[in-house]
């Protein structure tokens, strides 16, 4: 088990070095001269040849990077462009309003949509499973941006908006899954056994479909990351949803690789602990 | 264990296609939520082609006087701050969401399949490398990503339909890979290499086949979540530019007149909910009808 934590651990370096690439890149990608634009339009060539050795862009891309790297393992993100604060310092301020915000729709998504996945799968194709099924849909196509207008602006409503999304995915998830493993063997068994029916429901059909479950409650609190930029904007929530929706609109590059570097961190732990929660939710996973 | 069952299913392929097509419309007919999907498709799709019949005059052209009025038998969606009719405005919207979707799957596809393909097929370093730049831009979510990518290049609907694109690769290219995996063993793809069959040959004619399933399905539940994305980012401000009548950023310059006109933040609303659903409807109608053994 130990073993697993740390190989599953190491698999994720990849993936960060990925994101640190992506990042820099991106930053290269950026339309005009950074140097150009620091310096201003009344600036000489030799003013603008200054600023560019300041800021290393007259280093080779493999030195520059090495900088960048070296700056973002001591969780240096530069400033920002707007504010001159450090951006980690800005993130931080935020962090907790977004985290709450995603905490609260998770449990309210999680509160609502396996009960009701667990009734649609129980009673197949009766009616409550139809309007279950229904309602899912409708809450997978619907603009969390526009719902939360509609919604108007109180305080409860960024959560309940956000998720509106998410439930929709639990509950179908938890309905094919229970579905499956209430047509199983062992279900029979336990009914044959003369078990009562909540029993074998609860006990031994749910419990057996609790990974992919619990894949899809990791999967869509990254789907809350994202709606969280829309949903804070609606609601003015002081997230990281609204500072990346701000710093966008001011071209505050600095701070956007900052906070889309974080919401990338956060998606990646989430996974990573999802992934621990299977080893002990099921008994058969062993990783050797 | 319980498997995850969110990607269908792939099949052999099947030399009856037409008799498969007959089942599968067949299936398609009895189940009434996707008929209701693909026949609000149809509207959309024919509103775009017809718009300049069904609502002549330009969209975009200011008339004050008109300002924020509620609905009336002229204006039957009422009108926008400048004057502007909304269901004029929607109307010319479905062009652009509609070609924004069809773009994103455009992108999606001719990336994302030859990737797939290779990753699959050929497996070792280039499946290696391919995998980890797929993990790295699914390690964000598609709206993120494409939230990202379109900061850098910059707003407009070619930008939209690159930057949506783009976070829609990973997903093809997963999907592809899996059913290459699952059906590079099997006994015709065998044969195939035994007689000398080139390696493009194979893809094309044996293993693509088996993909397109899968394809068709993810194609429609993505132009739905293509048209939510871009709407997102014209709702953001960074998406579609005004004046240009797209849903999303007809949203957005609605937000300011909520108390005193809500009507024009409404219906644009319900025309991206209707859009969205309608390819949700039938992407979920035709994964049942195509794959029995599939059901949501």
């Amino acid at each position: 088990m130990f073993n697993y934590l740390i190989k599953r651990l190491l698999s994720t370096i990849p993936v960060l070095i990925g994101i640190s690439l992506l990042l820099f890149f991106m930053l290269r990608m950026l339309p005009g001269d950074p140097a150009q634009v620091l310096a201003g339009q009344m600036a000489t060539p030799q003013e603008i040849e200054n600023i560019r050795h300041q800021l290393g862009l007259d280093r080779p891309i493999y030195e520059q990077y090495a900088v960048y790297m070296s700056h973002l393992v001591r969780f240096d993100l530069g400033r920002s462009a707007r504010t001159q604060n450090p951006v980690t310092v800005e993130i931080w301020a935020r962090l907790p309003n977004t985290i709450l915000l995603a905490v609260v729709a998770i449990t309210l998504a999680c509160l609502f949509g396996i009960p009701a996945g667990i009734i649609s799968a129980v009673r197949p194709y009766s009616w409550i499973d139809y309007l279950v099924t229904m309602s899912a849909l409708f809450g997978i196509s619907m603009p969390v941006f526009w719902l939360g207008l509609m919604l108007g602006q109180h305080v409860i409503l960024p959560s309940f908006t956000l998720a509106a999304f998410v439930v929709a995915f639990i509950a179908r998830m938890t309905r094919s899954t229970m579905l499956e493993t209430l047509s199983q063997d062992f279900t029979t068994t336990a009914r044959s056994k003369g078990l009562k029916e909540k029993v074998v429901v609860v006990k031994h059909a749910l419990k057996n479909a609790l990974i992919p479950i619990i894949t899809v409650v990791g999967l869509q609190f990254g789907s809350l990351l994202a709606g969280a930029v829309l949903t804070e904007t609606v609601f003015a929530w002081p997230g990281l949803g609204r500072l990346l929706y701000d710093s966008i609109s001011a071209r505050d590059y600095p701070m956007i690789q900052g906070v889309i570097l974080i919401f990338g961190l956060l998606y990646i732990f989430v996974n990573l602990v999802v992934d621990f929660i299977y080893a002990f939710v099921d008994p058969r996973i062993r990783y050797d | 264990m319980t498997e995850i069952k969110e990607n269908p299913v792939c099949h052999p392929v099947q030399r009856v296609a037409e008799n498969r097509f007959r089942r599968v419309w067949a299936k398609l007919k009895r189940n009434k939520a996707a008929l209701v999907g693909a026949f609000l498709i149809l509207v959309y799709v024919l509103s775009a082609f017809t718009a300049p019949v069904l609502f002549p005059g330009n969209p975009s052209a200011p008339n004050l006087i008109k300002s924020l009025e509620s609905p009336t038998f002229r204006d039957p969606l009422g009108t926008d701050e400048l004057g502007r009719s909304i269901l004029g405005r929607i109307i010319y919207g479905s062009r652009i969401s509609l070609i924004i979707a069809v773009g994103v799957v455009l992108v999606g596809i001719v990336f994302g399949i030859p990737l797939g393909l290779i990753s699959g097929y050929y497996g070792g370093k280039i499946d290696f490398g391919i995998q980890r730049i797929t993990d790295t831009m699914l390690a964000f979510p598609g709206f993120l990503l494409a939230l990202a990518l379109v900061s850098v290049l910059g707003v407009g609907v070619k930008n939209t339909v690159i930057s949506i694109g783009i976070s829609m690769v990973p997903l093809y290219i997963r999907l592809v890979r899996g059913c290459v995996l699952s059906v590079r063993q099997e006994d015709y793809v065998e044969a195939a290499r035994a007689v000398g069959t080139r390696d493009v040959v194979i893809l094309a004619r044996h293993i693509l086949p088996n993909v397109m399933v899968p394809i068709t399905v993810q194609t429609s539940l993505s132009m739905g979540t293509a048209i939510l994305f871009a709407a997102g980012l014209g709702f953001l401000g960074i998406g579609v530019q005004p004046p240009t009548p797209e849903w999303g950023a007809m949203l957005g310059s609605a937000r300011s007149y909520l108390f005193n006109a809500p009507h024009v933040a409404t219906f644009p609303g319900i025309a991206i909910f209707l859009a969205v659903l309608s390819f949700n409807l039938l992407g979920d109608g035709l994964r049942d009808a195509l794959d029995p053994r599939f059901k949501i």
